[in-house]
């Protein structure tokens, strides 16, 4: 089947390679080893292969890898930078966010873009449930998760950093 | 300090940043992929099946249909073997089938080199089928002259229990008798990681499995069943596991990974099922019928309790009876002073298997138990919280089965301190006479459960610990983490009884059945109450050695010797430190005549079953013309022994609480009872509550510490999802005045029974 | 891997047509979040595709000095959501796409897509419907306009021939203009979710006598339908509760529900009358709006 040369960005490293049409993000950034992009579903009801393209959050089971040519993605992997861990992955630890985990790197990836696009405008329990609508948990009931986003909010505020 | 502190979980860091390997992040080169060929109709017997086209495909590597499998039939169910023949599981399954009993039904498997090739190698699997009658519905199952979906008969066994005093005259001595019938429905567990497993062998004799398993243990012994090799030549693995809830309690990929890896002269072969299939081709929720009936005097107190349950497995046994019995045998302890006569009936059916799923059957009963009783209240004019604290358990009522010591009970605690979160007597005052398209209500039920399974199984656990030269420790357990934070919490346990700091221990968190001590695993609200015992002795006797070593270095005896935040102190006025922990073991490893690596292992047998206890409070809104309900506020209360790790508790309760909400309100697998049709097997038509369709949800706990566990722990995993669905249930009675007998409350539903009741024209 | 046969990546529109032209089988690949999904069901349907994800050219959002809002096809829900034109002229759009699946989807789906498959449960069309909304639409031989209304001739399917592509929506100031508008999306879960009812209203009022009112369901009947017999009974009427019991009644001749295992038809029926009560007051508290 036919390859299409790509060069993108993965958690800011630069990427080239031809890849086969058929080929989903998902696919491509799991075989690079990516691995924190989980399959749930494969038709974007799940939410845990929710990666950015270009700081949107997406479900990469429905996005085919060529269409990330020229764009930036940015996994989980990508989040803690130095050993250090962004707002975000620390709150979920701090709130106890985190059970089996399965869910978990879709829904930082979510709640990081959410926030990025909501710098210092006051949150609500339904804004953030809506923002996290397409990220499923059953281990949660999404409280801890909720908490988890605004404790990160706060902490982004606090800190002015993004 | 740790244990009751909110430490960092073990496995936290590694799963926000992505490093935490699951089976599927695992790969190996030249790993083949197969893929299941599935009856597209629910009962019926292969007439031919033509594997040619699929061989064809550039890319396949093998086809292998019913016809090229053992023919030992074995149980999949993920329970301790048993010593006695009559309590083992019933052993119905083959890997492959030429009887089809349920759409979705496994007559071959392709191997292929990658998942496309697989996929469409099985597409080219032609198979024509005879078709039998299908029988969805226990009505239908249980039919003279319905067709037999095993050998043997439709139903799979048919048991009684008493406790107490004779029910009969119970039933006389009351001044009301009532008695409803309730229906709850097939759910699907839902864990966001699909079933997968993949096997290879690295020598002739051996095979390796991992898979995403609660059960390693008990996994390795069923694939020897099945394919009639010894257990210790079966390797079972067990990473991280993203969720299980009791599916993955069951042994479902592996004994087929394990044949084609076999079959295949020991390359790796995964198998991982997509969403659709793991939702309808693992294991369910077993659909109930419950009828009860309760006698009950004036004064609100339960004088008899008559239960039947008629459960349906679907196509195969799996955990079948084992469910209405669990349950059956749980619930007397919530009313121990009532006579009680429970029947339960479990029955085949030509729909996906249930198996074990979170509280292993209570939700079913206690929603059967935990209506009738509102109902009764309201027959007799008692509130229905007083009603229910005049008749649970008491403290001291429960004790050990020698009778030696009485099981810590606070559930009357939980409801008076339920009933205040809520606000109960104020609102229930505020809302009377309501009229109008929507009303407020406020719902309450109540539930007991077990930790563990003794005594209808064995309950081992086994902890090792392993001094590091660092002076750290290495904790291997048998049971396993899977996400609920057994690793953490058993961690934290070690901690506080070996004197170190709880980030001095490292949890090896992969199970190997190679080399892990044994336990059965995660199931039955056991973990922590079952490992707590095995952790407690390993760690007093490594805490014990470290000291005799220290005694044998330095001469101080080591009566006189503590261990305390990783040094070894004198005890006294001031205390003398001594040395480090890892100045200590340096010397234990490395000193060229004495010493040694300071090891404790113990495997440790539960003979106690603690009763777990707690209650929901909701108080919700009815829009009676949408069909909608809201919650407004829900609290859970639990009566769970010490708690170990608040937040993991809280978690636990949180992620009860909302499956119990899906399950109230959402979720119920459609069959058409027609042709056995699976109607909404996918994630878009199955309703998972999203975050939008979750309330707030509180939960407190009544911390009275067990005296049976060394840490005054007692179950909790489980036990959340019990008692919120009866509860909801029971506040739209009181928003409405309409009582609704099944689940899951759906708009559809309320349309039906609001119409019936005259609330809505039509 | 998804199970394509063949892949075009259109380079512009007329590319795509053009490619649309050539290869009978060929269906247009846009947000791919119903495409995709019925590809890896193995839809063999979908397995030769035209991708014009990538045309820029077919993601305006603007308005013009006549007051004309057009989308472009290749719109993101997200994106159209967001955009100030639609929350200052067309909030009822932008409510509307805020109801399809969740934040990931609406990043990737397209307001044309959402229209083109053709799905009775289309969650843009009731609003598109009340707007009086017109599509144009590029052929091999050229433009053609057409209105919403008739777009959808059946479940999955609409006018467009099959080597044509949806360009742009038109919104017309004569009918965005002095309206309430409101959508209900009344579906088993508040996201992630198809309708089990969708039903919008715009509404012009002079005090509160109602001049016109527009009402449209989708999975009311085969396709989304607008409801001509509840809109006249409603014209000249005060907007009391009354008038809502009346179109009520009548709203019954406007749809067809059917009954499958989603929902009977009954329950359809009973959702649709207390939406057309619910969604008509909210519309008029819409109003001035905009």
């Amino acid at each position: 089947m036919q390859q299409l040369p790509i060069t993108l960005r993965i958690n800011g490293r630069a990427y080239s390679m031809d890849v086969d049409v058929r080929t989903s993000l998902l696919e491509l950034l799991r075989g690079l080893g990516f691995t924190s992009v989980k399959e749930g579903c494969g038709v974007g009801e799940c939410g845990a292969c929710t990666v950015l393209v270009d700081g949107v959050a997406v479900d990469s089971c429905l996005y085919l890898a060529v269409w990330a040519d020229k764009r930036a993605i940015r996994t989980v992997e990508g989040e803690c930078a130095d050993g250090r861990l962004s707002p975000v992955q620390e709150a979920y630890i701090e709130e106890g966010a985190v059970q089996c985990g399965f869910c978990t790197p879709g829904l930082v990836m979510t709640t990081t873009s959410f926030l990025e696009q909501r710098e210092n405008t006051p949150l609500t329990r339904e804004e953030i449930a809506r923002g996290h609508a397409g990220n499923l948990c059953r281990c949660t009931g999404y409280q801890t998760i909720i908490r988890a986003v605004q404790r990160a909010a706060d902490k982004q505020r606090r800190s002015g950093r993004r | 300090m740790s244990v009751g502190t909110a430490v960092i979980r073990k496995d936290a860091r590694a799963k926000v940043t992505g490093k935490a390997r699951y089976t599927d992040d695992q790969s190996m080169a030249g790993m083949l992929v197969a893929r299941y060929v599935r009856s597209p109709v629910a009962h019926g017997l292969v007439r031919e099946i033509d594997t040619s086209a699929a061989l064809a495909l550039p890319g396949v590597e093998a086809v292998f249909t019913y016809e090229h499998v053992p023919t030992t039939l074995f149980a999949t169910a993920g329970h301790p073997y048993s010593l006695d023949p009559d309590h083992r599981d019933v052993a119905d399954r083959l890997l492959l089938t030429g009887h089809v009993r349920y759409q979705g039904d496994e007559v071959a498997i392709v191997v292929a080199r990658d998942e496309l090739t697989a996929k469409r190698a099985a597409a080219l699997v032609r198979v024509e089928y005879d078709e039998l009658p299908v029988c969805t519905t226990p009505e239908a199952a249980l039919a003279h002259g319905a067709p037999a979906i095993h050998e043997g008969g439709n139903i799979l066994e048919r048991t009684e229990l008493t406790f107490g005093p004779p029910v009969a005259e119970a039933m006389e001595a009351a001044d009301l008798q009532l008695d409803g019938h309730y229906n709850t429905p097939v759910v699907l567990h839902c864990h966001l990681e699909n079933h997968t497993a993949f096997a290879y062998m690295d020598d002739n004799d051996h095979i390796v499995i991992v898979s995403s398993t609660q059960i390693p243990h008990i996994c390795r012994r069923i694939v020897g069943q099945a394919l009639d090799m010894e257990w210790s030549r079966i390797r079972v693995i067990k990473p991280h596991i993203g969720g299980g809830f009791g599916n993955k309690q069951d042994v479902v990929l592996e004994p087929m990974v394990a044949f084609l890896t076999l079959q295949l002269g020991g390359v790796p072969v995964r198998i991982t099922l997509d969403r659709e299939e793991c939702l309808v081709a693992t294991r369910t929720r077993h659909s109930q019928q419950v009828t009860v009936r309760a006698g009950l005097k004036r004064d609100g107190t339960i004088t008899g309790i008559e239960m039947d349950i008629t459960s349906n497995t679907g196509a195969y046994a799996s955990h079948g009876h084992s469910i209405p019995m669990a349950a059956g045998s749980k619930f007397r302890h919530l009313y121990p002073r009532t006579a009680i006569r429970f029947t339960a009936t479990t029955h085949y059916a030509n729909i996906p298997a249930a198996g074990a799923m979170r509280a292993y059957g209570s939700p079913q009963l206690f929603f059967g138990l935990e209506c009738l009783l509102d109902d009764a209240a309201r027959s007799l004019g008692v509130d229905p919280v007083e009603l229910r604290l005049h008749n649970v358990a008491r403290a001291g009522e429960i004790t050990t089965p020698d009778g030696g010591t009485r099981y810590a009970v606070a559930i009357a605690r939980c409801l008076e301190q339920g009933r205040d979160a809520i606000g109960w007597q104020r609102k229930k005052k505020e809302l009377q006479n309501q009229d109008g398209p929507v009303r407020r209500g406020l719902g309450v039920a109540a539930f007991s459960y077990g930790s563990g399974t003794y005594p209808a199984c064995v309950e081992i656990a086994g902890c090792r610990l392993v001094l590091n030269q660092d002076g750290s420790v290495h904790m291997q357990i048998g049971a396993t983490e899977i996400g609920q934070g057994s690793d953490t919490a058993l961690a934290q346990m070690a901690a506080r009884t070996l004197g170190i700091d709880y980030d001095r221990i490292h949890v090896v968190s992969q199970q190997d059945t190679d080399v892990t001590p044994f336990d059965t695993g995660a199931y039955a609200s056991r973990q922590t109450y079952v490992a707590a015992p095995a952790v407690h002795e390993a760690a007093e006797r490594l805490r014990q050695k470290i000291l005799a070593a220290c005694s044998g270095l330095t001469g101080t005896p080591a009566r006189e010797l503590e261990l305390a935040e990783g040094r070894i102190i004198r005890a006294g006025e001031p205390a003398e430190e001594i040395m480090s922990l890892g100045e200590l073991a340096l010397s234990e490893y490395y000193h060229k005549e004495r010493g040694g690596q300071l090891v404790a292992e113990v495997s440790a047998k539960t003979v106690t079953n603690a009763p777990s206890f707690g209650c929901t409070f909701v108080d919700l809104a009815v829009d009676i013309e949408l069909c909608q309900v809201t919650i407004h506020k829900i609290i859970n209360v639990h009566d769970a022994g010490r708690i170990i790790h608040p937040l993991s508790a809280a978690g636990q309760v949180h992620g009860g609480m909302a499956m119990a909400i899906g399950m109230a309100l959402f979720e119920e697998l459609l069959i058409d009872p027609a042709g056995g049709r699976i109607c909404n097997g996918n994630l878009l038509d199955y309703k998972v509550p999203t975050c939008t369709d979750i309330p707030e949800l509180d939960c407190a706990f009544v911390e009275e510490p067990d005296p049976t566990s060394p840490y005054g722990n007692k179950s909790l995993g489980e036990p959340p999802i019990i008692s919120p669905a009866p509860a909801i249930r029971n506040g739209i009675l009181d928003a409405t005045g309409v009582a609704i007998n099944e689940l899951p409350m759906t708009p559809k539903l309320l349309f039906r029974e609001f119409r019936k009741a005259g609330l809505l024209p039509g | 891997m998804f199970a394509m046969e063949n892949y075009h990546r259109a380079t512009d529109l007329n590319d795509a047509v053009r490619a649309l032209a050539a290869h009978p089988e060929a269906r247009v690949l846009a947000g791919g979040t119903d495409v995709l999904i019925r590809l890896r069901e193995g839809d063999g349907a979908f397995a030769h595709l035209v991708d014009i994800n990538g045309l820029d050219e077919l993601r305006q959002i603007d308005m013009d000095t006549s007051g004309t809002i057009r989308i472009g096809a290749l719109a993101t829900c997200t994106r159209i959501i967001e955009h100030e034109i639609i929350r200052s002229h067309l909030p009822v759009i932008a409510a509307s796409l805020a109801t399809i699946g969740g934040p990931q989807i609406r990043n990737i789906a397209t307001m044309g897509g959402n229209i083109c498959n053709g799905a009775v449960s289309a969650d843009s069309a009731c609003a598109l419907l009340i707007l009086d909304t017109e599509l144009v639409i590029q052929g091999p031989a050229g433009e053609r306009t057409v209105p919403i209304l008739g777009f959808h001739t059946g479940p999955g399917r609409t006018i467009l021939r099959r080597d044509e592509i949806l360009k742009y929506f038109l919104f017309r100031p004569g009918q965005y203009r002095g309206i309430g508008a409101a959508y209900c999306k009344y579906a088993m879960r508040s996201a992630m979710d198809i309708a089990t009812i969708g039903c919008g209203a715009a509404l012009r009022m002079e005090g509160d006598i109602i001049t016109s009112l527009k009402l449209a369901f989708t999975v009311a009947a085969p396709t989304p339908v607008r409801c001509p017999r509840t809109e006249e009974a409603a014209a000249g009427r005060r907007l009391d509760e009354e008038t809502l019991a009346l179109l009520a009644g009548i709203v019954e001749d406007d749809v067809q529900p059917r009954t499958s295992w989603r929902a009977e038809r009954d329950f359809r029926m009973h959702i649709i009358r207390t939406l057309v009560q619910r969604v008509t007051r909210e519309a008029a508290n819409q109003q001035g709006g905009n």
